[in-house]
């Protein structure tokens, strides 16, 4: 994994609540056995008309939303399903950072191991950044905050360790591993008790 | 003095590697990892790029469900898969269970089916486990008492290396679930009605123990529906205590403990309840009595009212959205919505006992013109019983279609699936815009309203289908 310290793009604002993996990759997708190239089927059902042509009413569609890298969503993004095929599918679409006051955890937890920032931030700044699309935004995951053109901060809250991971480049699979020693103790200890 | 302790924080506690710091997680040993092809192939991948071994094999099982097709091998000897793609993802999950020494309940098994209903049918499942599976339904198997869910393949990777994983502890919340169901309500009436209630972010960041006397009143097959749904409250994990029903269901299965080691398991299972006095993070309460019949009206599983009951008003666009996309009216109740198709199945409804709910309704019945209906058992071990029972004589007399066992419609990433507007009631879990196949439109429901609806051609109360027969 490529580190990841700070992502600096316009934001564009998806509003729905409850936007689901389904939603994010549908499931007739998933019989795909590798995690690339899926960016293409990113909101596949919602993003496309049924000729295939882009449905001007998707949010992401919008002239102003291209390239922007920061997405706003709205409440509890990301529920469903465990498929780390949606947070594949959004890097690979171009989204290094979904805001929201309230992210599913399985979701959220995919999302930091991939190097996507899904971060939590207050009700009130959300509902700020919801009204206020196409802002110059730029997420310090060293710092910890958000940093808004008027020079004002979002702090917001990260997992240490996922912190760590996102500065280093490192992934958790190493700091596991480093530990097998801590897991034979445990296997003699627990696997005797049972 | 020792502190009052949650369910959940001794299943915890008993299996910490390591704790958190502030630095880090703690390091939680994993009992049993489920692995099923489609969330799979990829953590294989990184194993065999790092060149590690799979930890523990005696500790994984693997099956075949999500991909596979529900007809039976064709006249030319080949599976009709729906793609080229679901047929080399179920033969790649084939040659990394050879590779890596897993046992794989595959298409010669006679106990192949839905991973989260042939984990409790072997007794691999069972009190005081921690239980992980590339599935978020993974919250099924609390219903034994074990600390079970669903992870990404990041994770399921992590778990095939190391037998850990990696994890804050969660928040805890109990739903006291008190007094008695009316008759002919049941256990999915339930779980829809309590998400309806706490919302389809309400468990967010939380472990769920559902307990008070209607939990308790609940068969195992009930406990798993629940447990089932809890992740569609965004619950980490849904656990019910273990009791005399749980021990039961257990002895006996495959891999339940035998002779002494059974009297020692039970006697450690028996201490596995909430202590006096132990403080959760927060407490819901519903009252059994007051749940009827539930379906959902929109478009995720906290959109769920009582089918007689008229489908509240919108309170935002989104809501409108959803109310638009499944053709709900503001002010109508859901009985009496015509039907398309009608689906019994899923690891939330597809156990002996959901297909016993629905042909008790059928028995003696036909479905109504128009309408297609697809019962698909949970397992190989379900669909046999059912057989011996003559269950499928009974769909297939009323005109069902009489599936081979798998995820099927729910997930309709296996050619099962419902056209563009068709509606569809569904014992299934999820009824996300195009979830059962692009457009169509799905409503929740349990086995016994599906199959009323089936006969209606409308959705319909199955109260009045049961207690006709039981007067006839």
């Amino acid at each position: 994994m490529k580190p990841v310290t700070r992502i600096h793009s316009r934001t564009a604002v998806l509003a729905d609540e409850n936007v689901d993996t389904d939603r994010i990759i549908p499931a007739r997708f998933l019989t795909t056995t590798t995690r690339t190239g899926l960016g293409k089927l990113c909101f596949n059902d919602w993003r496309y008309l049924p000729d295939g042509s882009d449905n001007p009413d998707f949010p992401l569609n919008k002239p102003e939303a291209k390239g922007c890298a920061i997405v706003v969503a709205g409440r509890n993004f990301g529920c469903g399903s465990s498929r780390e095929h949606a947070p594949w599918a959004l890097l690979d679409y171009g989204i290094q950072a979904v805001l929201c006051s309230e992210i599913a955890d399985i979701f959220r937890n995919n999302a930091l191991k991939n190097g996507l920032l899904a971060i939590v931030i207050s009700a009130a700044e959300h509902r700020w950044l919801l009204a206020n699309p196409g802002v110059e935004l730029s997420v310090d995951v060293q710092g910890q905050y958000i940093a808004l053109p008027d020079g004002g901060r979002i702090s917001f809250e990260l997992e240490p360790f996922a912190r760590h991971c996102l500065l280093e480049g490192v992934d958790q699979l190493g700091f596991l591993l480093q530990h097998a020693g801590d897991v034979d103790a445990f296997e003699a200890r627990y696997e005797a008790a049972a | 003095m020792t502190t009052a302790r949650t369910l959940f924080e001794k299943i915890w506690g008993a299996h910490v590697v390591a704790p958190e710091t502030a630095d880090t997680p703690a390091i939680l040993y994993i009992d049993l990892h489920l692995v099923h092809e489609v969330t799979s192939p990829q953590a294989f991948d990184e194993l065999r790029a790092r060149g590690l071994k799979l930890r523990r094999t005696d500790r994984t099982l693997a099956t075949l469900d999500h991909s596979t097709p529900t007809l039976p091998t064709g006249a030319n000897g080949e599976r009709p898969y729906a793609n080229a793609e679901a047929k080399a993802q179920v033969a790649q999950l084939e040659q990394n269970c050879r590779e890596f020494g897993i046992e794989l309940h595959g298409w010669d098994s006679r106990e192949r089916g839905i991973v989260h209903v042939i984990g409790p049918e072997l007794g691999a499942t069972q009190p005081g486990m921690t239980i992980v599976c590339g599935d978020s339904h993974t919250s099924t198997h609390g219903a034994f008492g074990a600390l079970a869910f669903g992870i990404g393949t990041t994770e399921v990777g992590h778990v095939m290396a190391t037998q850990c994983l990696l994890q804050r502890k969660p928040k805890t919340l109990a739903i006291h679930v008190d007094g008695e169901l009316p008759k002919g309500v049941g256990a999915k009436d339930l779980i829809l009605h309590i998400i309806g209630q706490i919302g389809v972010d309400g468990g967010t960041g939380h472990v769920v123990e559902y307990r008070g006397a209607a939990i308790e009143k609940l068969s195992m097959e009930e406990r798993m529906t629940v447990c089932n749904m809890s992740i569609e409250a965004g619950a980490r994990a849904g656990l019910i205590a273990p009791d005399e029903t749980t021990y039961a269901w257990l002895k006996g299965r495959a891999r339940a403990p035998q002779g002494e080691a059974w009297d020692r398991a039970t006697a450690h299972w028996r201490t596995l309840r909430t202590d006096d006095g132990a403080r959760y993070d927060r407490e819901v309460r519903i009252d059994a009595a007051a749940v009827k019949p539930t379906v959902t009206y929109g478009t995720h599983p906290g959109m769920a009212i009582a089918m007689d009951t008229p489908v509240p008003a919108a309170r935002n666009a989104v809501e409108q959205r959803a109310l638009d996309y499944m053709q709900s009216r503001a002010g109508q109740p859901m009985q009496g919505t015509p039907v398309d198709v009608v689906f019994v199945g899923s690891c939330t409804n597809s156990r002996l006992s959901d297909l016993r709910e629905a042909a008790g309704v059928l028995r003696g019945r036909r479905i109504a013109d128009g309408v297609r209906m697809l019962v698909v058992p949970g397992s190989e071990a379900v669909r046999r019983e059912a057989e011996a029972e003559g269950l499928h004589e009974v769909f297939r007399a009323a005109g069902a279609e009489w599936r081979i066992p798998g995820c099927s419609m729910c997930i309709a990433m296996n050619g099962d699936l419902a056209l563009p507007g068709q509606l569809v009631v569904s014992t299934s879990n999820r009824n996300f815009e195009g979830r059962q196949g692009k457009g169509a439109r799905t409503v929740l429901a349990s086995p016994a309203t599906a199959a009323a609806s089936a006969v209606a051609g409308a959705i319909a109360d199955p109260r009045e289908y049961i207690n006709q027969e039981q007067a006839a």
